[in-house]
């Protein structure tokens, strides 16, 4: 081209780091556990380290409960059930509300903490998590005093002590889903963190300590697996609510049985993503990005299978690997990262081995050239083309950014492939055809359909899976019915 | 240099028909997936260095603009003064890349701005509302072209358009493409103004895009300035994402001006970063990416001047033309 003199500069615009302030987060080289409206230290003393993955650099040591400090949980949260269960609805909303400001005020510290233990981005530890988690206590806290009216009964009881055990992908979000609907409905919970993301739990304990929240009704026990068994076998505690792999659901589920406590389940996924060719190409292009890449892949709900009309692939194909190609991976606190570090060496060794196992099987991979950290857990946006439903790539969950790309060529086509799995967690429709997203929706299995848009979240939208996926609805009005006996 | 009026697919323009099933198929927009991602490429921060190389881009880019009805020759020689020094205290401070005027102003513009590479546009076609006949838009453009400028903003038939009468809109068009030939060899850069506010819908500004560069545009423009709506990130991301499929399936690059409301260097800054990250290195320069803007060069200044010496001004502290 030529230069008609123009005096402009053609050159690269290279972002210059941007990274948000590590300073407004102040992290103690220990914990204790939570009980009964105190940290204390784990009845035999036991202790683990938690990283950060993005530089494997040692965060903070946090106790590790053993059985003991299961038992001296509960009892605190049996003991403040009775108090607590027994204030009117409107006393519990005013503890809520308290929680949801704070969380507010102290959002932009909780973000940097969160993207520090999880490796997210600080983007979206900003963006979505932390507005999200704020969103759900104010949403449950408008419920406490209208339970009478929710639909389950004239007058609803409390079914008492949750036992909660969630994952590491969302710490913050998936302790808000946990507990703001129990302590809305007028339970008291005792809530396991995961093993390498305790941190914000921690802190959301000093939250419940700032807003005054009574002794006992929130209780948080750090540990690994075997203390999140030692609760969910507890007996004393009425309901268990676990996020997490499926394997560890069906353990629980196992556990649980012949006992009478309540059990709900939010398990895994392989959602698809089905993009037909009348399709906004762009705004697919989007949500394909968003639905796999959000969250280095790590969401239960991610739409890890995108199925795409064989008349477009080609013309999507290129698109998405053109936007792949601006995706920015790396440092998680810098404002301008897209991609951040996978949240552990044991995440990014399952990652690493399916995705091997995708290109033995003949699937062709691609990822879009970027320069990855040396310390820390990493793992580049990664596509398989080619993909048939026999390869482990198409069926098992894989839980990381890698997206595996199938065709179809009719819509009955596309319900029977997206159907085709042991999962029914989420699945999305992309099409300017309103009578084809409402025909699709109607026939996939899947708790979620998402039209035209992907891993959107809403306090108000009830979540939940079919099948190997779990079983049981949070957030909404039908996130009540878990924590109400009726 | 643009290459001749030929349409880019003759088969497409051939009819009224044609045009419509051509345009009618090109992929919708979905408004909220649009509007969140050009959010989201609003979110981008950009400091330090990047921050001093998209101000000075930014400068560079911008059609420094003045239409009013109360313009005199002073007022416009007084543009084209800031336009050749536009920061008297900092001479390294680069030049927009055009003025923008009226048509009976391009001779007083061009003899201001003799001896620089600032390019002279001029807005023809019954400019705002191209509420004329095709003979007076014609007449409109020859005049400014004769004046010599350099650049032609024409508007496009938006009842025409929003009537289904395609064709009409391309004709028309492509007979202000031959306007800008001068008879001395080359032509006049043609670009090519929706009104975006008037469009009104996402999959309207995506398929006046196409049109326009169907019909020989050498940039499309999102606005007059002239109305409520004018450029907004959306809107802007519409027309970028259409020059890049453009591109891709004719090998000919169109640039793109968004125009009217963009004030701040916050506002310059994320039309910089949508460019970047949607069309790449490529439309980075003034020959592809333009601001239509008055305000605008105050507040890059000024910005500028804060990055070189740690502390802010304030508006006494650049020129007010």
């Amino acid at each position: 081209m030529t230069n008609d003199g123009f005096h402009g500069q053609n050159g690269v615009f290279a972002y210059a780091p941007a990274p948000e302030s590590r300073s407004v987060v102040d992290i103690a080289p220990s914990y204790g556990l939570f009980i009964d409206g105190e940290f204390r230290e784990a009845a035999d003393g036991k202790v683990f380290k938690t990283l950060a993955p993005a530089s494997e650099e040692v965060l903070s040591e946090v106790a590790q409960a053993g059985a003991a400090d299961v038992d001296a949980a509960v009892a605190a949260a049996r003991k403040a059930f009775t108090g607590w269960s027994a204030l009117p609805g409107a006393e519990r909303a005013k503890y809520l509300f308290r929680i949801a400001r704070v969380i507010q005020e102290r959002s932009r510290e909780l973000a940097v903490l969160e993207t520090l233990d999880n490796g997210k981005p600080i983007k979206e530890s900003r963006d979505a998590d932390l507005p999200l988690v704020a969103a759900h206590f104010f949403y449950y806290a408008g419920w406490a005093d209208k339970l009478d009216h929710a639909g389950f009964g004239p007058a609803p009881r409390p079914v008492g002590v949750a036992g909660q055990v969630i994952p590491w992908n969302f710490p913050l979000l998936m302790l808000a889903w946990k507990i703001a609907p129990a302590l809305a409905c007028g339970n008291t919970v005792v809530l396991k963190p995961a093993e390498t993301t305790p941190l914000s739990a921690l802190f959301f304990a000093d939250i419940c300590r700032q807003a005054g929240l009574p002794r006992g009704v929130v209780n948080i026990l750090t540990g690994d697996g075997a203390t999140g068994a030692e609760l969910v076998g507890h007996d004393g505690i009425d309901k268990v609510a676990f996020t997490g792999s499926t394997a560890v659901g069906k353990e629980i589920a196992r556990t649980v049985a012949g006992t009478g406590k309540r059990l709900t389940l939010e398990l895994g996924g392989k959602g698809a993503n089905i993009v037909f060719d009348d399709a906004p190409i762009d705004q697919a292009v989007e949500g394909i990005v968003g639905g796999i890449f959000f969250n280095q892949g790590q969401v239960c709900c991610a739409g890890s299978r995108l199925l795409v009309q064989e008349s477009i692939h080609d013309e999507l194909l290129d698109a998405l690997k053109r936007r792949l190609t601006t995706l920015r991976v790396g440092d998680p606190l810098d404002k301008n990262t897209d991609v951040g570090a996978i949240n552990s060496a044991e995440q990014l060794a399952r990652i690493t081995e399916l995705a091997e196992a995708g290109e033995a099987e003949g699937a062709e991979r691609w990822s879009a050239p970027c320069e990855l950290p040396s310390n820390g857990y990493w793992f580049a946006p990664t596509l398989f083309l080619g993909v048939s439903q026999a390869h482990r790539v198409a069926r098992e969950e894989i839980f990381g950014p890698v997206l595996s790309v199938l065709t179809f060529r009719t819509p009955d086509e596309a319900v029977a492939k997206a159907n085709n799995t042991p999962y029914g967690l989420s699945a999305g429709v992309w099409t300017e055809k309103g009578s084809r997203i409402l025909a699709m929706a109607g026939r996939l299995r899947a708790g979620v359909v998402w039209a035209n848009t992907f891993n959107k979240f809403d306090p108000t939208s009830p979540f939940g899976g079919y099948r190997e996926s779990g079983f049981g609805r949070e957030g909404g009005r039908h996130g009540l019915e878990a924590y109400l006996e009726h | 240099m643009p290459p001749s009026a030929a349409p880019a697919l003759p088969d497409v323009t051939a009819s009224d028909q044609a045009l419509r099933r051509f345009l009618h198929g090109l992929p919708g927009v979905d408004a909220v997936g649009l509007d969140a991602r050009a959010a989201a490429l609003g979110t981008r921060s950009i400091k330090t260095t990047a921050k001093a190389y998209a101000i000075d881009l930014a400068i560079s880019m911008i059609d420094l603009t003045t239409l009013e009805g109360a313009d005199t020759p002073g007022k416009v020689r007084s543009l084209c003064a800031k336009g050749r020094n536009p920061d008297p205290s900092d001479r390294t401070a680069p030049s927009p890349a055009a003025i923008c005027v009226y048509p009976d102003m391009v001779r007083v513009a061009k003899e201001s701005l003799a001896g620089t590479d600032i390019q002279v546009a001029s807005v023809a076609t019954a400019f705002p509302a191209g509420r004329a006949s095709r003979e007076v838009k014609i007449a409109d453009v020859r005049e400014a072209v004769a004046a010599g400028a350099d650049e032609i903003d024409m508007v496009i038939d938006r009842g025409a358009f929003l009537s289904g009468r395609y064709l009409k809109v391309f004709e028309e068009i492509a007979a202000v493409r031959e306007c800008c030939e001068r008879p001395s060899g080359g032509a006049a850069r043609l670009k090519v103004i929706f009104e975006n506010g008037e469009l009104a819908t996402y999959d309207n500004v995506r398929r006046a895009s196409w049109l326009a560069m169907l019909a020989g545009a050498d940039f499309i423009k999102t606005s007059t300035g002239k109305v409520a709506v004018n450029a907004t990130p959306p809107n802007t991301l519409v027309m970028l994402e259409a020059v890049r499929d453009f591109r891709a399936s004719t090998g000919r690059q169109v640039g793109v001006k968004p125009a009217g409301g963009i004030r701040t260097t916050k506002d310059a800054i994320k039309y910089l970063v949508m460019v970047n990250e949607t069309l790449g290195d490529d439309w980075l320069s003034p020959r592809w990416f333009r601001f239509g803007a008055s305000g605008l060069l105050n507040d890059l200044l000024m910005q500028r001047q804060k990055l070189s010496s740690g502390r802010y001004s304030g508006p006494d502290y650049v020129t007010v033309d």
